[in-house]
């Protein structure tokens, strides 16, 4: 199959390694991957913090550049999330005609990256190895906005070598909550704060999750602490052999 | 869209920033254990009570489509209210603000010469801030729900819409009535305490002859209304004194009798984690001796209902699951949030009674982590309605600069990407930078990731 990588502003900027792990993996499983060159940014952090009608462009752009893909993958339930629930809305209410039917059309074939190894490609077992300790925090646009429930668990359980440990108090969010963090500072780190308490406990040596974002803040706050543990994304573990 | 002369909501629903209220309210440890505490043991009874009924999915949706039909036809269905009860002999009052309906009630209460009255749990009278009117004319007004009873002695306010005394605990508690009461020899077990407040109680439900109430439902085709209680002292109110007084919102209608199948089921469950609640009363007019009077108080809420993406908050019937399990309640508490609705419920309902220029910060009280609209039994969207309302909220003007400059250069890929190579400058600051504000705020307890060598896109580029 051939797939469109949405890579995420994030992962772009700052964590390249989750978007060549997604390469990696993908190719591995027998896909051909393309990144489409004019994608930047969902446009999430202006439509969450109420700068709807700034993301409108933003969600022009991102609906011409995923304009002819088959499928698109993106390593981030929030920006999978965004896509689906929130582009169609935000161009209706602020783009040019005919933009709304358009991202209602990108968003039917984007997929975030648990979602499309099980449902599209029907695989749990993507040949991973990955010897050490795991703990796995679900974020909370992966589960509540787009419901991916099990998936990253039982890609994560096939992955050989692992000792996957559940996580206390693993649905309840870590804090970050894009510009929440910035503007409710003290809320976000006490938050973090009970997060980073529950990630010790369990004796993991890396925290895993789909979303680059909330893993930037609790990792972060796990670095500051000199906590021993690292963060990394789904996509790397999967991608490691 | 709003219309000239549509009251805007007056009285307890604001004050300081949210941010500076949460900050204060973190620096307080006990407050903090006594919230995870109390939030944590209701929120499992809460789970518990929900996942055992196979039909909770259907409970909700019809929850929500009463209350949107109620809110569609809100006029119809008031005035249906307000011809039924008045022929069952109570008065119907209507107030346009919390100004309008405190000012009836005082008049009210004033007429019969009373210098007491006792009072029913009530949000609708704590939101138009009925006690501090009345004691204004020289009027005392006793909480007679026990956690009420224990803000009010503590000369505190509530915290939780259910649990006023939510962020209290036994020691606190204990202290409270020492003071309050003049009690002796209390303990903080917490038979002795609830003996205390009873006794103190029995007194004035035997010699004051006023009484004020709120409603948890309005039955718009019989005029009856109905309260929801846990300790039977609201019956007390209702029955004893000679003068009834309710005040409720106009949005607490329900068409109908057979309406309150759906509301009874859905409500304990999700607010004490109960099967059903201990006392549900039910009361159509007066009865015999007995004066009643009924205030039906707008204070924003037909504002709120010109809001076509903002209306749904209308719908809530105050059971407070939201509060128990949002993560950001659990550690500010309710005093952050400012309003007599605290919690996200409050996020999008104190703005939209207000006007949101009154409570700019409260949309942002939130990491949109949806766990709110999960449990709600009337299915409100809150975090889509916080975002609708963050994107009328008034902006600092250096955030919409940089705001747009962000925008500016992520809706082209060319500028998109030269912004993100010279990011990679940021590798000089180091491994652990701390930046100037705002963005002191990321570093003060989070290192930041090093800028990589190389983005992904020009790695891409290479292979």
């Amino acid at each position: 199959m051939r797939v469109a990588l949405f890579v995420t502003c994030l992962v772009d900027g700052l964590f390249p390694d989750v978007g060549k792990a997604t390469v990696t993996l993908l190719e591995r499983l027998g896909h051909e991957v393309v990144v489409p060159p004019r994608q930047t940014c969902c446009g999430q952090m202006h439509i969450n913090t109420g700068y709807a009608a700034q993301a409108a462009p933003i969600v022009a752009n991102h609906v011409e550049a995923f304009a002819d893909a088959d499928v698109v993958v993106v390593p981030s339930g929030s920006c999978a999330g965004s896509i689906r629930h929130q582009h169609a809305e935000v161009a209706r209410e602020h783009g040019r005609p005919g933009l709304a039917d358009a991202a209602t059309a990108v968003a039917a074939r984007t997929y975030e990256l648990s979602e499309f190894l099980v449902d599209v490609l029907g695989v749990t077992d993507v040949g991973a190895y990955f010897p050490h300790r795991v703990t796995y925090h679900p974020t909370c646009h992966s589960l509540r906005v787009l419901g991916v429930g099990e998936r990253p668990l039982r890609l994560l359980r096939a992955v050989r070598g692992i000792d996957l440990v559940e996580l206390p108090g693993a649905e309840t969010c870590c804090g970050f909550g894009g510009t929440f963090a910035l503007k409710n500072a003290d809320t976000s780190t006490a938050m973090l704060a009970d997060k980073m308490s529950a990630v010790t406990t369990t004796g993991a040596k890396v925290l895993t999750a789909g979303d680059s974002s909330c893993l930037m803040h609790i990792g972060g706050g796990l670095a500051r602490l000199r906590s021993g543990v690292r963060t990394l994304h789904l996509a790397e573990i999967l991608a490691a052999t | 869209m709003t219309f000239i002369g549509m009251p805007r909501g007056t009285g307890n629903l604001t004050g300081a920033p949210f941010p500076e209220a949460a900050s204060e309210a973190l620096d307080n440890a006990q407050l903090r254990r006594n919230l995870a505490k109390a939030t944590g043991t209701i929120r499992a009874k809460r789970a518990a009570v929900v996942d055992e009924l196979p039909d909770w999915a259907a409970l909700r949706a019809a929850g929500a489509a009463i209350k949107d039909d109620v809110l569609a036809n809100l006029d119809t269905y008031l005035l249906r209210f307000e011809a039924a009860l008045t022929e069952r002999g109570s008065t119907v009052h209507w107030a346009r603000d919390a100004e309008e309906a405190t000012r009836i009630v005082t008049e009210l209460v004033t007429a019969t010469g009373a210098r007491e009255v006792i009072k029913v749990k009530s949000m609708a009278t704590a939101e138009i801030g009925l006690n501090e009117a009345l004691a204004a004319a020289g009027v005392a007004a006793v909480e007679t729900d026990l956690a009420e009873l224990i803000v009010q002695l503590g000369h505190d306010r509530p915290s939780h819409i259910l649990v006023p005394a939510i962020h209290r605990n036994r020691a606190e508690i204990r202290e409270i009535f020492a003071e309050g009461m003049g009690a002796t020899d209390l303990t903080d077990d917490p038979r002795v305490l609830a003996e205390a407040a009873r006794a103190h109680l029995r007194r004035k439900f035997l010699t004051v002859d006023v009484a004020v109430s709120g409603a948890n439902f309005a039955i718009a085709e019989t005029g009856g209304l109905v309260v929801v209680e846990s300790e039977g002292n609201g019956r007390m109110c209702l029955t004893l004194p000679r003068t009834l007084i309710s005040v409720v919102g106009i949005e607490k209608i329900i068409p109908a009798w057979q309406d309150l199948e759906v509301f009874l089921q859905l409500l304990p469950r999700s607010s004490t984690g109960e099967r059903m609640n201990p006392y549900t009363s039910v009361w159509t007019g007066p009865t015999e001796g007995q004066t009643s009077h009924v205030v039906l108080v707008d204070n924003g809420r037909t504002a709120t209902l010109a809001d076509p993406d903002g209306r749904a908050a209308l719908r809530c019937i105050r059971c407070s699951a939201c509060l128990n399990s949002c993560p950001v309640y659990e550690r500010t508490g309710g005093h952050a949030y400012g309003s007599t609705y605290p919690g996200p419920i409050g996020a999008v309902l104190s703005p939209q009674l207000t006007g949101i220029d009154r409570n700019p910060t409260l949309p942002y009280a939130s990491s949109l982590c949806g766990v709110c609209y999960d449990v709600c039994p009337v299915a409100i969207d809150i975090p889509s309605m916080l975002v609708h309302l963050r994107g009328r909220a008034p902006k600092p003007r250096a955030e919409a600069a940089a705001m747009r400059a962000a925008a500016w250069a992520m809706s082209d890929h060319r500028r998109w990407r030269r912004l993100l190579r010279a990011g990679r400058l940021g590798r000089a600051l180091g491994r652990r930078p701390m930046l100037p504000p705002p963005l002191s705020a990321w570093t003060r307890a989070r290192d930041l990731p090093e800028p990589p060598r190389q983005t992904f896109r020009d790695w891409w580029d290479t292979r």
